[in-house]
């Protein structure tokens, strides 16, 4: 589809937000203490911010819950009998304010979770969202999505895209058929572009990711990994906050004969994920976890899934507890 | 701080220590833990407001333990996990050297472990002041208002696990939630999950958590988990008359029975 531009006046925004809100669910983000900003369903106009760098976690739980269930099932004597989800229940989601870096994961998880087999709860959960993306007039030290081909104003994943305008209203660019389907909802909140100039946060380019990606593949055994993961004390903020780590576990719970099966959010941080049961674990100790996470996002997925698996909203390094800047150290894996 | 960056440089030139473990700027006008090896780099070494990461985490990292000697910057949090890391045997003291800093900032001379315990018996050794309105307006609530408090605090938990391992007294080499042959606590983060976690912490840390806050500053989604170890330091306070991080000689206190302990709290 043809991209068309129109402009949102701040008003229209309101009426436009109230408009989604009203008849369906729509994930926004709110402020919710001085340090957190947090998406929810159907939060109140006023409450919604336009003005946050990044959200405390991503969207990805909307493709990705942090529980999803897989089946159900009741083991009797003879056998165990299985109780599909039924995914259409799954419900459509307008997601309203998204910055372009988190809408940009989508495509790469896709290129993960559909790599080979289609993974269906994923790509029903993706079918049913909307997403109106905000580009980013803010951006602090952490933020590089210049350095993984991305801008503050891409629109990779997005559907309709709004920009601040110089004078306070929105430009909305109006880019697929499924935002195309919104707009003609209330087509008289969308009016002719004005030419005022849209209000872009610089990023600065912190790094060239082909140069880094092409230095990997040489340097699994160098002292640069436990050197520079020395102070990583070996959490799962960063994969939690990314909006692209996709790994997960699969547990069985069971309740009497009744029982469910689930995958959850797991992270390569942990000692437990590669744990064999023989008792050997190929990543002992943390600095070889250190290096995996950087391996699998800069090496081994454009190799594999033809994609960084990072698009540069710097979530892991301002949520990490002890400043694991990785944009620095992609800096430094530029000149190693 | 040019008293500790030449301390620094003099103990890794004398070969004192291996390593130096401090803080260097961090992003953004911060501090982050520092690795200092080289005594050139010592003058990387910084100490102001910023530093707050709790170092002794470190002292139990295989990777550092591998790096033989070291010495160690150690506000007062720090050095009350020393004594306790000494105390439960996870740290020789010969194998550490002390740089103390004051709560003005300025360099201590901690020769051996017992001039930093009388340096310690001469501070609070209570919750920090900045918690204290906090515990307490938690527990003017009701047990109902408390708990429906907490199960809205921990609907955040994203079982990262940034508080467990932000925390120098959690260092075992295998979580309890790391076994899975049973699964004793659901690996999930779900209401339930998150409530069998964080209360499974607190209590492994019930006289023996030293106040010093890591694990609320380490979470990622702002959970205040800090206020249920420290409520319980008060409570080990209030029923054993011990606080921990005091004594290299001290034996932890739930899991030892002295005859003359109070059971009027056993229902």
């Amino acid at each position: 589809m043809e991209t068309t531009i129109k402009s949102l006046r701040k008003q229209s925004l309101e009426k436009l937000y109230n408009h989604l809100a009203s008849s369906q669910k729509i994930y926004a983000p709110i402020v919710t203490s001085d340090k957190q900003v947090e998406f929810r369903y159907n939060p109140e106009f006023r409450d919604v911010t336009f003005e946050h760098i990044r959200s405390t976690l991503s969207v990805k739980n909307v493709v990705f819950p942090k529980i999803e269930n897989l089946f159900y099932f009741t083991n009797t004597k003879e056998e165990s009998i299985i109780k599909d989800i039924d995914l259409n229940i799954i419900p459509e989601v307008v997601l309203w304010g998204v910055h372009p870096c988190d809408s940009a994961a989508f495509d790469i998880l896709r290129s993960i979770f559909c790599w080979d087999i289609k993974d269906e709860f994923f790509s029903k959960r993706l079918e049913k969202i909307t997403v109106i993306t905000l580009s980013c007039h803010k951006s602090d030290e952490f933020c590089f999505c210049t350095s993984v081909n991305l801008s503050p104003d891409s629109v990779k994943g997005s559907d309709i895209q709004l920009s601040l305008l110089q004078n306070g209203d929105y430009q909305a660019e109006i880019l697929t058929e499924k935002g195309n389907e919104l707009v003609s909802q209330v087509p008289d909140l969308f009016e002719q572009p004005s030419g005022e100039k849209k209000v872009i946060a610089g990023v600065k380019n912190k790094f060239d990711n082909k140069k880094v990606t092409s230095n990997l593949s040489g340097v699994f055994e160098h002292p640069f990994w436990i050197r520079n993961s020395l102070r990583c004390i070996g959490c799962g903020a960063c994969a939690f906050v990314c909006p692209v780590c996709a790994c997960f576990d699969i547990q069985d719970e069971t309740k009497g004969k009744d029982g469910r099966r689930y995958r959850c959010w797991d992270s390569c941080g942990f000692s437990l994920f590669t744990l064999h049961t023989s008792g050997h674990n190929p990543r002992q100790i943390q600095s070889q976890r250190w290096r995996q996470r950087i391996m699998h996002k800069f090496s081994y997925m454009p190799d594999r899934n033809n994609a960084l698996g990072c698009v540069g909203c710097g979530r892991c390094s301002s949520s990490c507890p002890v400043d694991m800047n990785l944009a620095e150290q992609l800096e430094a894996l530029q000149n190693i | 701080m040019n008293s500790l960056v030449n301390r620094a440089k003099m103990l890794l030139e004398e070969k004192s220590v291996n390593v130096v473990i401090g803080y260097e700027a961090g992003t953004g006008g911060t501090a982050r833990p520092a690795f200092i090896s080289e005594s050139a780099d010592a003058e990387k070494l910084i100490y102001n407001e910023h530093c707050v990461h709790n170092l002794a985490v470190y002292l139990s990292k295989q990777e550092v333990r591998k790096m033989g000697k070291i010495g160690i910057v150690a506000a007062l949090p720090v050095m009350r996990s020393i004594l306790m890391l000494i105390a439960e045997h996870q740290v020789d003291p010969e194998n550490i050297v002390i740089m103390g800093i004051s709560h003005d900032g300025s360099l201590l001379d901690i020769e051996n472990i017992q001039v930093m315990k009388d340096y310690i018996s001469k501070s609070d050794p209570g919750n920090p002041e900045r918690y204290k309105d906090k515990l307490a307006e938690l527990n003017k609530l009701s047990m109902e208002e408390r708990f429906e408090y907490w199960q809205k605090e921990l609907s955040k938990c994203i079982k990262c696990y940034a508080c467990r391992q932000a925390c120098p007294m959690c260092y075992c080499t295998r979580c309890a939630v790391e076994v899975n042959q049973p699964q004793w606590i659901s690996v999930k983060s779900d209401i339930s999950g998150n409530m069998e976690w964080h209360i499974l912490r607190a209590m492994h840390l019930a006289g023996r958590c030293i106040s010093c806050g890591e694990c609320g500053r380490a979470c990622p989604v702002g959970i205040d988990c800090h206020l249920l170890t420290m409520h319980l330091s008060d409570q080990v306070y209030k029923y054993f008359r011990v606080y921990a991080g005091l004594s290299e000689k001290m034996s932890s206190v739930l899991s030892t029975y002295e005859p003359n302990d109070k059971e009027n709290f056993i229902i």
